[in-house]
């Protein structure tokens, strides 16, 4: 009955049940003691920033769109909700801990996004695509339109507060890395849990047949409105990354719909349904655009303009995509399984 | 395969950024380094190659014809940023820790606001020419942000200044009516509140209508100027929206020598698409546009028959984006002049450029002697006042090129100066900013900026 489009998580094979939690704790400690031992300023402000902000919004748009198989199309306004919301909180409650203005910033990212989410009770597939636009439309408007949500600044751009967590103030490139990386973690550590329990195997049979899961009990609109929320909570809170940890400014052109197909493409490209592949797909789109670019004016900048660069590295990106996608419809992380089963099958213990 | 593909791939992500980090090696000496964020593709392609391109050939042209700046070589070098925020940022990050930076040029509003942290720290100047974010003027709260000869309040006094001259005095503009069209962005509002002010002085009607972006379809928006007819149509566009406006016009019966066109809305990019429907349009510069002042003849001779011009298509030099990179060029350069005259004609800090910048005073006699006397009038920036007086002038388009119809007209400076001062007092209480005084001005950091302040 499963389209299987989608793989579901596969059960033990007869190789052998391999733990599954050291890796990502081997990267965990990589990312916290092993990067600041060789990190530049460059490779945090301008390469792990925005890595870690979008692999965050990815993470938050997979459980949506991934595990509970809503298409959405209004991540970059959810992120915006996110910043603008932090932001006031931050600025208008007198005393309020900038943790506590991230976590009410994600609560109305959530509260807009199940707004925005009614429509999935109706729509599917595309339609439901089409009708998140409005988030994406609508919110961009409201914040060109009432300047309050800029504090009355002339052109709407907002300036992002410091990192203060109980007095210790996140500083420099290294600091806000760490700052960044611990929310990330958490949030990624809770998206992964959470799509083991019940719920998320909700998420699942809403996303697999909803007929079906209907029958056996699950409370589909319940559970759809529920991915709207957790999915926003997540993409509100890596927006308040962007805006206060990477761009360290705000304003509304920054999240438009150019952004929600990034985040999508990062999900379809890592790989739907998947946490690793949030971050496999951010690396590729984030990340591969600015080795191509550096490395294109290391070896070509004296021949060519910068515009005839940037045209090129932007072919390049495009091929590796289709590449990358023929040889693995279901996304990095299904490529990388791959390898793993290939390698684990040739090692000699077998 | 794949495996050791990506493995390679992630090796050479490290050692490249590996590489950035350690560029920061010891400086050449008696060069001064400016790093373009450039924007060469993407929609407004037009602007930034025009405008970098001005501003690289000015630099060649020093280079070339006088050896440097009292032998200092002036370098460059750019990075793509289509306009966007975070490519700009990116390059930021990827220049700034080149030894012997002088200025950053963005010119995009976006990349500024989210430089002026960093730049402040790093202790650079960052220059917006004619534009960027109006209380930056203020040089007490924002000593590093340059928003050098126009910023957007004193183009709306100018503007409303012109229409008083061309309606015969400003006791005239009682009971006019003004349309302000604008583009639906941080950039498009941010003349609004002044347009307001300006109208309790002045006693003219105003109606502030939006176009959202990218502006392509504005039939609503003229058949609601049909209906208010008013006196005149102030186009605060960008990009596209521009020769919409203007064909829209024509099609709903509005008289084109009754728009007029902002800083941004006065290039032959936005009138040319518009073909005969933007004969006698006129708009507000700072820049003359034509290719006949003696700078620019030298830098067709110098520059452009040395085969080293930065243009594709000789035709544009003159054009009103090239001859604004010219003028951006020549203010970058005389900073550096004044700069050399105090701490001597060598490499300066970022810090000593800033105060080159606070003291870049070119009256019309040495406008002149730099040839480009007609191309602008003067600047006059101080410590406080970091927007230099600009005077601004207006150009109508004849089908062919633009004709300068009127005189240089000042801005009301003084009617605008306290707006601007609040906003930034606000902008340093928020911040925590500590209100300069002249002395902390004449404060030098002879440390380079950026390699000094990394790693905190």
């Amino acid at each position: 009955m499963t389209t299987a489009s989608i793989p579901l998580p596969r059960p033990a094979s007869a190789i052998g049940r391999v733990p599954t939690w050291p890796l990502p704790l081997a990267v965990i400690v990589f990312a916290y003691a092993g990067i600041p031992l060789f990190a530049s300023d460059y490779l945090y402000d301008a390469i792990l920033a925005p890595f870690l902000a979008l692999s965050l919004a990815a993470v938050g748009l997979n459980i949506l769109t991934g595990y509970a198989g809503q298409v959405s199309l209004g991540s970059a306004a959810f992120m915006a909700v996110g910043a603008y919301a932090a932001y006031n909180f931050n600025l208008r409650v007198e005393g309020l801990p900038l943790l506590a203005s991230i976590v009410f910033a994600g609560l109305i990212a959530s509260a807009v996004g199940v707004v925005f989410g009614l429509p999935s009770l109706r729509l599917k597939g595309f339609y439901l695509a089409v009708s998140t636009l409005a988030a994406q439309f609508f919110v961009q408007w409201t914040l060109t339109k009432f300047s309050w949500f800029s504090n009355y600044n002339p052109s709407g751009v907002i300036d992002a507060p410091a990192l203060n967590v109980f007095g210790y103030v996140f500083e420099g490139p290294h600091g806000r890395y760490l700052f960044s990386l611990s929310v990330v973690v958490a949030l990624t550590v809770f998206a992964a849990r959470l799509v083991k329990t019940q719920t998320g195997r909700n998420f699942i049979a809403v996303r697999d047949n909803e007929t079906a899961a209907r029958i056996s009990g699950v409370p589909v609109l319940h559970t759809k409105l529920l991915a709207f929320a957790i999915s926003s909570f997540i993409i509100g809170v890596a927006g308040v990354l962007w805006a206060f940890a990477y761009l360290r400014t705000v304003e509304p052109h920054g999240f438009n719909l150019d952004r929600s197909f990034q985040i999508l493409f990062i999900i379809i490209i890592g790989g739907l349904a998947t946490i690793r592949g949030a971050f496999f797909g951010a690396a590729l789109i984030v990340v591969l655009p600015l080795v191509l670019s550096r490395a294109g004016t290391f070896l070509f900048g004296s021949y060519f303009d910068s515009g005839v660069l940037d045209m090129s590295q932007r072919i390049l990106v495009g091929a590796l995509i289709i590449v990358f996608l023929i040889a693995e419809p279901d996304g990095l992380a299904a490529l990388g399984n791959r390898i793993a089963r290939r390698l684990r099958l040739k090692s000699p213990t077998n | 395969m794949k495996h050791y593909g990506a493995k390679a791939l992630l090796k050479g992500a490290v050692l490249s950024a590996v590489a950035a980090g350690s560029f920061a090696t010891a400086a050449i000496a008696d060069e001064q380094f400016f790093p373009l964020q450039s924007y060469r593709v993407g929609p407004y392609a037009a602007g930034g190659t025009g405008f970098f391109g001005g501003t690289i050939d000015y630099f060649n042209l020093i280079n070339t014809r006088d050896g440097g700046v009292n032998g200092v070589k002036l370098t460059w070098e750019e990075g793509e940023t289509q306009y966007e925020v975070e490519r700009g940022v990116e390059v930021y990050e990827r220049l700034k820790g080149r030894p012997n930076i002088a200025a950053w040029n963005p010119l995009s509003v976006g990349i500024a606001y989210a430089m002026i942290d960093r730049i402040t720290q790093d202790r650079v100047p960052l220059i917006t020419v004619n534009h960027g974010r109006t209380d930056s003027t203020d040089g007490r709260v924002f000593p590093y942000v340059f928003p050098l000869l126009l910023n957007p309040y004193s183009e709306t006094s100018g503007i409303i200044n012109y229409i008083a001259s061309k309606e015969g005095g400003e006791e005239k503009l009682k009971g006019k009516k003004i349309v302000v069209l604008y583009h639906g962005s941080p950039y498009g509002k941010e003349t609004i509140p002044i347009y307001e002010l300006l109208k309790e002085k002045f006693g003219y009607e105003v109606q502030q209508i939006e176009v959202p972006h990218p502006g392509n379809e504005q039939q609503a928006q003229w058949l609601a100027i049909r209906r208010y007819k008013p006196d005149y149509v102030v186009l605060r566009g960008w990009g596209v929206m521009n020769p919409v406006a203007i064909k829209t016009a024509q099609k709903t019966g509005f008289p084109v020598d009754r728009i007029i066109g902002n800083v941004w809305s006065n290039s032959e990019e936005d009138v040319i698409p518009a073909g005969d429907a933007a004969i006698g349009y006129t708009a507000i510069t700072t820049q003359a546009s034509g290719a006949d002042y003696p700078v620019l003849q030298e830098i067709v001779k110098t520059v452009y028959d040395g085969g080293k011009g930065n243009l594709e298509d000789k035709k544009r030099i003159g054009s009103v984006y090239h001859n604004l990179g010219i003028v951006n060029g020549i203010l970058n350069v005389e900073a550096v002049r004044i700069a050399q005259k105090r701490f001597g004609n060598r490499t300066l800090t970022g810090d000593e450029v800033r105060w080159g910048f606070e003291h870049l005073q070119l009256d019309p006699k040495r406008v002149e002697e730099l040839g480009a006397k007609g191309l602008f009038h003067s600047i006059n920036v101080t410590w406080d006042n970091h927007e230099g007086d600009g005077l601004v002038t207006f150009q109508q388009w004849d089908g062919k090129k633009w004709n300068v119809v009127s005189d240089w007209i000042a801005p009301d400076w003084k009617l605008l100066r306290p707006i601007i001062e609040k906003s930034a007092e606000a902008y340093a209480k928020e911040k925590g900013i500590k209100i300069r005084t002249s002395e902390d001005a004449d404060k030098v950091t002879e440390l380079q900026g950026a390699a000094s302040s990394a790693k905190n």
